[in-house]
């Protein structure tokens, strides 16, 4: 991209380049709110109808629901917000995507270049606030290096380990005409991230994978990011191999659910089956996850006997807190593809008699049914949470859905319940865990998908942080479906209040709650409510028959947990399983929390 | 189990001379809480477009490999160098040293300053300022022994460093 621009037109302002750019790198739809600093992008975006802008209620949903956009459609989601105050409020969603790496380009107002650092009014030192909440940053402080910014911020959010990527960019510099130039193919300078794996590591995962006995094959939000096509490798190794097959928070639906090779989510909410494969395995697979703290429990017990290959674009996810065996830096698709050429070409067969044990091993812990719960289905009995979403699976079989969350037990929930066949069907804010992530992500991802399913399953507390965007679904008709399992506590909060510091329920029950069904009505939403269990299918047969948005508020047990569950500091043979399994549950009570893991969140 | 012991790493991080750059380094280091025992920077391209920062820091093999990869994927960063782990390298710093004294004190000084090789750079009738180039060490053990006799002022450079031999850089 240097001095290799081919040619170059003036444009008759800095905001119509940016646009001019915007729409050669694919944009057709922004999610952004105006303000003084940006007022000049606003004109512009007036006069033409190439790019579609939404209007959200608050930047910090701008950049969630381009999150969405970005993980249903595999693009870059585009967010314009203004200076000061507007990019403050888009902190929280940039450094969400940072942590999902999700692809993201955040437009900035910025106050003129002659009164930066002035204390003007809405001035903030953006590119300073931003630049650890970003993947990378940009201030433009000369016209002529617009275009090549833009472009550039494309490259990088999408490349590589995929991140958000802020462009500043200063009044004066939105008015005063502006070259514009093509997208360059040239290489970047500095910046020129690995794809293709090794092929000597490729062929040392290869002879540690053939000769293994109790492998597992763990997969993670990198094979989502790396695309479908990955998603379809991912299955042809799996089912090549005969291994078994578990997946982190961030990676559901990239391997279907519903195939017996599946052994669910791993970690700290993660199923029996899941958790102690990965402690008894002798060779492990790791392929776009990054072992984080919710995965491995405590570490120095994490799978301890099983030798590890990791594979992930970004090396410094490499032996980052788990060392690693076989290191192979590139990316999913390219891994994949190798493993499975390496794998046929192999002459080497490999026992099959100990992968036959291991399968039986596995099956008795997956008799053991650790997501097993038991509902009452007389008439007027309390609705279990669990309960309410198998019948929500049950009830979008068949039909085009994406799922979107807010942060804590519902989430955990729709991991364990709902089964993702597909991949890019899941938006679940797993890293940052934030908040107030789910209805504008499923706002971002009806706007790609005009007319499939999307639902936000989402709990009392949560929702209510960015419920402002039930405005942005009125104007814009997005027949989002909001699913809020309502048991009126922080419900994670409360868990650990119970689990861990001996039920005192420090300010987590959600006092003073409104009436969800008038606060939809007050923002021309369809509101329904189920308070027993008679009432559950009712109330979802009505929600996804409605072409409107909705909020079904669903009444539910307050006392349940979130089982199994990995207590801090824990190994995964630590498990706690739920009331179900009381008899036998090991002796482990989970009382002995180490002080140790009282300080781990 | 990974190597727990702790070792000093020098690194050169070739990177893009734009603005912002040397805070996304300093970032990465707090933010992440890696140490930081020496910081250098200085453009190295005639034009001005390259800019080398060398950093010393310390920490277990774990660690270092870490700052390194993470160092590797800040976008203007061309090259990281671990010229601890790559071959021979030389490591300098220059230190400004004043020192204020008459009589005695002052004689061992200049002596000491000799045996040294300091140069004396500014001198008035009670103070010298010596200059200083070397290893750290080097400086560290010159500065011991002109703290008793009059040290009132260090001004260190940080140390910059390159490998041995014929290869560069890029």
């Amino acid at each position: 991209m240097d001095g290799t621009i081919l040619s170059t037109e003036v444009m008759k302002s800095g905001a119509e380049a940016l646009l001019r750019a915007l729409k050669a790198q694919g944009v057709d739809v922004i999610f952004g709110y105006p303000g003084g600093a940006v007022l000049p992008i606003y004109d512009a975006l007036f006069q033409q109808n190439a790019i579609r802008h939404i209007l959200v209620r608050h930047e910090q949903a701008a950049v969630h629901a381009a999150e969405g956009y970005a993980r249903s459609t595999g693009k870059v989601g585009v967010v314009l917000v203004t200076s000061g105050p507007g990019a403050t409020n888009a902190v929280t969603g940039l450094v969400d995507a940072l942590m999902d790496s999700i692809p993201v380009v955040c437009l900035t107002g910025q106050v003129p270049t002659h009164l930066i650092g002035n204390d003007a009014f809405q001035e903030a030192d953006t590119t300073g606030i931003t630049r650890q909440a970003t993947k990378h940053n940009y201030l433009v402080k000369r016209s002529e290096d617009l275009a090549r910014v833009v472009h550039e911020a494309f490259h990088v959010a999408k490349t590589g380990r995929p991140g958000p990527v802020l462009i500043d960019l200063p009044k004066d510099i939105l008015i005063a005409p502006a070259p514009y130039s093509e997208p360059s193919f040239a290489p970047h300078r500095s910046y020129r991230p690995r794809t293709m794996p090794d092929a000597v590591r490729i062929a040392e995962a290869i002879q540690l994978l053939k000769r293994s006995e109790r492998p597992i094959v763990y997969t993670g939000g990198g094979v989502i990011n790396a695309g479908p096509e990955a998603a379809k490798l991912l299955i042809e190794f799996v089912r090549l191999t005969g291994f078994p097959c578990t997946s982190t928070l961030m990676g559901l639906g990239a391997y279907p659910a519903s195939d017996p090779q599946f052994l669910g989510m791993l970690g700290m909410h993660g199923t029996y089956e899941a958790n102690l494969a990965m402690h008894q395995a002798d060779v492990m697979l790791n392929l776009g996850a990054r072992f984080d703290d919710r995965v491995t429990g405590r570490l120095n017990a994490f799978s301890p006997g099983s030798k590890k290959i990791h594979g992930d674009i970004d090396p410094s996810s490499i032996n980052k807190s788990v060392a690693v065996d076989v290191a192979i830096i590139g990316d999913a698709t390219e891994i994949l593809r190798a493993l499975i050429a390496a794998w046929k070409k192999d002459s080497y067969k490999q026992d099959r008699a100990p992968i036959a044990q291991w399968w039986q091993q596995i099956d008795v812990w997956r008799s053991k049914q650790s997501l097993r719960y038991t509902q009452n289905r007389d008439p007027g009995s309390i609705i279990k949470p669990q309960y309410a979403i198998e019948q929500l699976y049950k009830a979008t079989r068949g039909r085009e859905t994406f799922i979107t969350t807010e942060v804590g037990q519902h989430q955990m929930w729709a991991a364990q319940y709902f089964k993702f066949d597909k991949p890019n069907r899941w938006m679940t804010s797993g890293g940052l865990g934030t908040m107030g992530y789910g209805l504008p992500a499923a706002m971002g991802v009806q706007i790609a998908h005009p007319d499939a399913l999307v639902i936000d399953i989402a709990g009392e507390a949560s929702i209510l942080m960015n419920i402002q965007e039930m405005g942005t679904l009125a104007q814009y008709r997005l027949p989002v479906k909001i699913f809020i399992l309502n048991n009126q506590y922080m419900g994670m909060v409360r868990q650990w209040q119970e689990l861990l510091h001996g039920n005192r329920y420090s300010e987590s029950y959600s006092e003073a709650l409104p009436d969800f069904v008038k606060l939809a009505e007050s923002f021309h939403a369809v509101g329904l409510r189920a308070e027993t269990v008679d009432d559950l299918d009712r109330v979802i047969a009505e929600m996804l028959a409605v072409d409107r948005p909705v909020i079904a508020d669903i009444c539910v047990d307050q006392k349940e947990n979130v089982f199994p569950m990995i207590p801090s500091g824990a190994a995964h043979n630590e498990m706690l399983l739920g009331p179900e399994h009381k008899a036998d549950s090991g002796g482990y009570t989970g009382k002995s929390v180490t002080d140790e893991g009282l300080v781990l969140v | 189990m990974p190597d727990s012991s702790m070792r000093s790493a020098t690194i050169s991080v070739l990177v893009e001379n734009e603005s912002g750059v040397l805070a996304r380094v300093i970032g990465l280091f707090s933010g992440r809480g890696y140490n930081i025992d020496s910081l250098t920077v200085a453009p190295v391209e005639r034009d001005g477009s390259k800019s080398r920062i060398t950093i010393v820091t310390s920490g277990t093999e774990m660690v270092i490999e870490q700052i390194k990869a993470q160092l590797g994927r800040l976008v203007p960063v061309y090259r990281v160098l671990d010229l601890s782990r790559e071959g021979p390298h030389l490591a300098r710093e220059l230190a400004l040293i004043k020192v204020v004294g008459t009589g005695n004190a002052r004689q061992e000084a200049l002596r000491l300053a000799d045996a040294f090789r300091a140069r004396v750079i500014d001198a008035s009738t009670e103070s010298f300022i010596f200059e200083l180039t070397g290893a750290t060490d080097k400086l560290d053990a010159f500065l011991d022994l002109m703290r008793p006799i009059g040290l009132v002022e260090v001004s260190r450079t940080g140390v910059a460093a390159i490998a041995r031999g014929k290869t560069a850089i890029e």
